[in-house]
């Protein structure tokens, strides 16, 4: 066993883990971070997307003894107490999801593309930014409206506060 | 994924030393590769040598005439480098287009080449502007370097420290993606320095990344895509599978060596 310390979504954390642990089942095994899904296992799908010290990584495909000492964002750190974060409230404005499984790593991704690229995303940026995430139910269309969006609204004050805390 | 024992040293001798002294043991650098290898338990080293610490095996630095990128630089950072996209902007548009963005966060030069992945896009990029790969015993030119599937002249227990690449007048890279793992199913590198040419092509051979040396000749007369009007290259030696069979790669390779040598000549 090692013991891994991490700051995850603002709250100091230490476990001792089996080296062999995924960062993903770390969050949703240890920390009962269940937001974090995992979707193909395989690195392509991008449902297990988290930001780790502020960028967007797949976190089944990272030992969480590699990330000791890290600060780890997931889904369940973005809103502000009850109000949503700018990019959730867009998803949710634009129906950017069916069955909702790949939302939690859509919208990581999402907000990893606005710290990268700004407020401004045109479509074709944000359709070849969306690579590394994958929708089943196929609802590409409204994910990418309301990814516009809600990069929009972080640049309009709704202000990305985790991200800044990060 | 069996178990193993996870080491984390703070240098690359200190890493060295951890990799001689632990029987079985696997460098491991973004993971982007060896996790998911071990996840299907092709892979099920007795001990982990993590390099994310080694401070000295990171970072871009310009010497001279030469671009130096630290091992365990990530793809991202290669790409939004500065001095890369002043000095070999071809170099950041590959790194920029390896897998994903997350992927990008945490896949590095040096995990990459030391794979040698046969689609994998440093190969071409190496090859065709003839980097140095240097370990911490030796320096090795690309040529000599990737030998096979996989395969390198890496001995046991060395690890790649650098990658030095030549600043090029000219360059450019093009690739078809798999539209699923985002790897080249054909990516061609070209690069002019001086007067000499390369192509370098990676995705296609069964033997890893190769150079087109009728490419090379045809551009040496005029180096413009139309160059290429009419060069095919053959199907003897390409790799076929379930997303594309020798001859439609073999086609492939020539119409990516054109786009490159459009991008790099900027037409």
């Amino acid at each position: 066993m090692t013991t891994v310390s991490l700051t995850v979504n603002g709250k100091p954390v230490t476990a001792n883990v089996d080296p062999r642990t995924l960062l993903v089942q770390f969050l949703r095994e240890n920390l009962r971070l269940t937001g974090t899904h995992v979707g193909c296992d395989t690195s392509q799908c991008g449902a297990c997307v988290v930001h780790l010290d502020g960028k967007a990584v797949k976190s089944c495909t990272t030992l969480a003894v590699a990330v000791d000492g890290s600060s780890v964002t997931t889904i369940e750190g973005l809103a502000a107490g009850d109000a949503l974060h700018p990019m959730q409230e867009a998803f949710r404005e634009h129906h950017g999801l069916q069955c909702g499984f790949c939302t939690p790593g859509m919208i990581m991704a999402a907000v990893d593309m606005v710290n990268r690229r700004g407020n401004l995303l045109d479509e074709k940026t944000i359709r070849e930014d969306l690579d590394g995430n994958i929708c089943r139910c196929t609802g590409y269309h409204n994910i990418v409206k309301a990814i516009a969006a809600g990069a929009e609204a972080m640049g309009r004050g709704g202000a990305p506060a985790r991200q800044a805390a990060e | 994924m069996y178990a193993f024992t996870y080491h984390k040293p703070t240098s690359a001798r200190q890493a060295a030393t951890l990799l001689a002294k632990k029987e079985d043991a696997k460098l491991i650098a973004g993971g982007h590769t060896l996790l998911p290898t071990m996840k299907q338990r092709l892979a099920s080293p007795s001990a982990l040598v993590d390099l994310g610490a080694c401070a000295d095996l990171k970072g871009i630095t310009v010497k001279g005439r030469n671009i130096v990128i630290g091992a365990m630089t990530t793809h991202a950072e290669v790409a939004a480098s500065p001095e890369v996209q002043t000095a070999i902007p071809a170099l950041a548009y590959l790194a920029g287009h390896i897998g994903d963005p997350h992927v990008r966060h945490r896949g590095t030069i040096g995990g990459s080449v030391a794979n040698n992945d046969p689609a994998a896009d440093y190969p071409a990029a190496l090859l065709a502007l003839g980097a140095t790969i240097v370990t911490n015993k030796r320096k090795l030119t690309a040529e000599e370097f990737f030998t096979g599937l996989y395969e390198t002249a890496l001995d046991e227990g060395e690890i790649v420290t650098k990658v030095s690449f030549p600043v090029a007048s000219k360059a450019g890279y093009a690739k078809f993606r798999n539209p699923a793992s985002r790897y080249a199913m054909v990516g061609v590198f070209v690069a002019k320095r001086g007067g000499e040419i390369r192509v370098a092509v990676t995705g296609a051979g069964e033997g890893g990344v190769f150079r087109w040396p009728e490419a090379e000749a045809a551009l040496k007369t005029r180096f413009a895509s139309k160059s290429l009007d009419g060069l095919k290259h053959t199907a003897n030696g390409i790799n076929g599978d379930i997303h594309a069979d020798p001859e439609y790669r073999a086609h492939l390779i020539g119409v990516m060596a054109k786009q490159a040598v459009a991008q790099a000549t900027g037409k």
